[in-house]
């Protein structure tokens, strides 16, 4: 006997319960479109914050500070924490010590709110920092004129709002020239930042940007930095500015131990990588429960076909007295359950990219073609594994009680 | 699918017989609940009889029938058919024996449902690997001899009773079998359609295959050519009323 024979006897075993062989088949479809959708989810979700990471620029290295430990003990020491300051900055600004420094921005950090006339709007990430910290984190202008450090030195109060602010304080308004104040500073905006767009949850266009000397001077006064920002010369030189800042940081600092320092270093490469990780472990674990829906999908195809085996006793016990051997009824069987899994995760495959063609949460979902063909792959071992038993009772089956069931 | 044992070619001549019974005993059971079904019977059937194997219910005639069409094995004893010790056979080869050299008709007709009369009538013939325009072919050749050209395409549940009984005798001929074993063939038949059936199976007597009748109806019996009777799980009576050469005594076509 063909093949194509045994094909065209489980598609027809098939065709004869229609409706049970398509609700049999929801179980897969919404496995395998769970398992894709929320992979995509999870890849769209890294792609944003590998995004968010890359508009920081991929030549720059960020220096925050870290609690750190200063006894021999590390359980028992008291956990302290060394600032950054504007000292440091003055050490990494040292073209002769540092020549893969392009530039050094101190940046200090904090929600506040900004209020004109009778609007006030809160925003997330006020920033005090120098002229470089433009350039570092590729923000362009939008309208007006950015301030330069020659308003650092003069510690001026002006500012630059993002897009987002603007929005909320103005509305269609020209803010340039206008007075707001900043927690109860008066500030002028010089400039509005180019919007960049969201990116997913995070608003990249919710921040404002002052000269640090006239944020330290009229709002948080001469404390620690929240980073310093450093620009090396170029992506290449990334690893030779890191060990100079590093260097002339463990001096600063008077760090012996190098894995004990008060400072750590992110520079967006080993970021990107890190949220990578981070992102394809939450990936997993999504697809991980997802795949458990599958698994709950195989145990409604190995019911369904176990009712099917019992119910078409008699037409297995009539195939054999016409000379159907054992595993010829074995392979019927099993490529039924076999076309259960894949009608299931076809239609899986196509709700799930249809889903992913959505965005979710403010998450564009990029399906990944390994989770997609693996979904599909795994529906349709899952027939086979769930399709067997029922198959193999089947094709045991003794003719001569097969033919008296009735 | 290969044959795993060599069978002569259909149709050819043989003098050996198609069936051989040797001393066959059936129980079912163990110990003092052992059911004897059969308690020692011989007989052998030519190419070419046409034989009723009559006795009331219990005398052990499905038994005989089960273990004739290979779907039940002797406890002990001898049963070869076409030269070939079916107790000697696996399950693979008792299947390949089925499709090849058996056709069956059964007394419920067991078609498969929402399965055309032709697909039915097809279905031995794929399990054998006939390629499918030779089906086609012979299938509805089948069909005609039965004289159900016209109905090919009908589904069982559009077909009377004989006419569902026909289609089973032409899925039984369509192998060109060296047995045809018929089980209550007319039993659940009004008599108009026992008619049918049985000019049926007469003529596929006078074109050569062997056929076995297991029955409890008069009119049956007066349709073939020898009978032989079933009490208590031993033959009471072998009887011949026409040789084995001759067309069925009721056949009223040209041979």
């Amino acid at each position: 006997m063909r093949p194509i024979e045994v094909i065209r006897f489980a598609l027809r075993g098939l065709a004869a319960n229609r409706l049970r062989s398509l609700l049999t088949t929801l179980g897969i479809s919404i496995g395998v479109a769970a398992v894709i959708l929320l992979v995509a989810v999870g890849a769209g979700a890294g792609d944003v914050i590998q995004q968010s990471i890359r508009d920081l620029g991929t030549n720059a290295i960020s220096v925050l500070p870290r609690f750190f430990t200063l006894g021999i003990d590390p359980e028992n020491a008291p956990i302290q924490q060394r600032d950054l300051t504007l000292d440091d900055v003055d050490a990494l600004s040292n073209p002769r010590r540092a020549p893969d420094v392009e530039t050094v921005s101190p940046l200090v950090q904090f929600p506040v709110t900004l209020s004109y006339r009778d609007q006030s709007y809160t925003i997330q990430e006020f920033a005090g920092s120098t002229e470089s910290y433009f350039r570092v984190t590729n923000t362009d202008v939008g309208e007006g004129v950015l301030w330069t450090d020659a308003e650092v030195a003069t510690a001026r109060r002006v500012v630059a709002l993002g897009a987002t602010p603007a929005e909320e304080l103005f509305g269609s308004a020209d803010p340039i020239g206008e007075r707001i104040e900043i927690g109860r500073v008066p500030f002028t905006v010089v400039a509005v930042l180019e919007a960049r767009g969201s990116l997913g949850p995070v608003d990249a266009d919710d921040t404002a940007v002052a000269p640090i000397t006239a944020v330290q001077q009229g709002l948080s006064g001469y404390g620690p930095l929240t980073a310093i920002v450093v620009q090396a010369r170029s992506e290449e030189a990334v690893p030779f500015a890191e060990q100079q800042v590093v260097t002339i940081l463990d001096e600063q600092h008077d760090i012996e131990d190098p894995d004990d320092r008060d400072y750590q270093i992110f520079n967006q490469a080993s970021l990107l990588e890190a949220t990578g990780i981070a992102t394809t472990t939450i990936s997993i674990m999504l697809a991980a429960v997802a795949g458990i829906s599958l698994v709950v999908g195989g145990i409604g195809i190995m019911n369904i076909m176990l009712v099917s085996v019992t119910e078409r006793t008699r037409e297995i016990g009539i195939r054999k007295a016409v000379g159907a051997q054992r595993g010829v009824i074995l392979a019927q069987f099993l490529a039924e359950a076999i076309f259960l899994s894949m009608i299931g995760g076809s239609v899986g495959v196509a709700a799930g990219l249809l889903g992913a063609s959505i965005d979710i949460a403010g998450i564009d979902p990029r399906p990944v073609p390994a989770a997609v063909i693996g979904s599909f792959a795994v529906s349709v071992a899952i027939g086979l594994f769930f399709g067997s038993y029922p198959a193999a009772r089947a094709a045991s089956l003794r003719p001569i009680e097969a033919l008296r069931y009735e | 699918m290969s044959l795993p044992i060599t069978l002569p070619a259909p149709g050819s001549v043989s003098a050996r017989p198609v069936i051989e019974v040797e001393d066959v005993h059936r129980v079912y059971g163990e110990g003092e609940t052992a059911v004897h079904a059969l308690r020692g019977v011989s007989f052998a059937v030519d190419v070419g009889d046409y034989v009723a194997i009559r006795g009331a219910s219990g005398s052990g005639k499905s038994t005989l029938m089960n273990i004739l069409g290979c779907l039940d094995a002797p406890t002990s004893g001898r049963y070869v058919l076409e030269g070939h010790d079916v107790s000697r056979l696996d399950d693979g080869q008792q299947a390949v024996l089925r499709n090849r050299r058996i056709g069956f008709v059964f007394q419920s007709f067991n078609l498969l449902r929402r399965t055309s009369a032709i697909a039915n009538v097809e279905l031995p013939l794929v399990y054998a690997g006939v390629p499918r325009k030779d089906r086609r072919r012979r299938a509805t050749a089948a069909l005609e001899l039965v004289g159900l050209a016209d109905r090919t395409h009908h589904l069982p549940n559009e077909l009377s009773g004989g006419q569902q009984q026909r289609v089973a005798v032409a899925r039984a001929l369509v192998t060109s079998p060296s047995l045809v074993l018929a089980d209550e063939p007319t039993g659940n038949l009004d008599s108009s359609s026992t008619e049918e059936v049985l000019i049926a199976l007469d003529h596929l007597n006078v074109v050569g295959r062997t056929i076995v009748v297991i029955t409890h109806e008069d009119l049956v019996a007066e349709h073939t050519k020898r009978t032989i009777e079933l009490l208590d799980g031993m033959i009471m009576s072998d009887h011949r009323t026409v040789p084995v050469g001759d067309p069925p005594p009721r056949w009223r076509g040209e041979a």
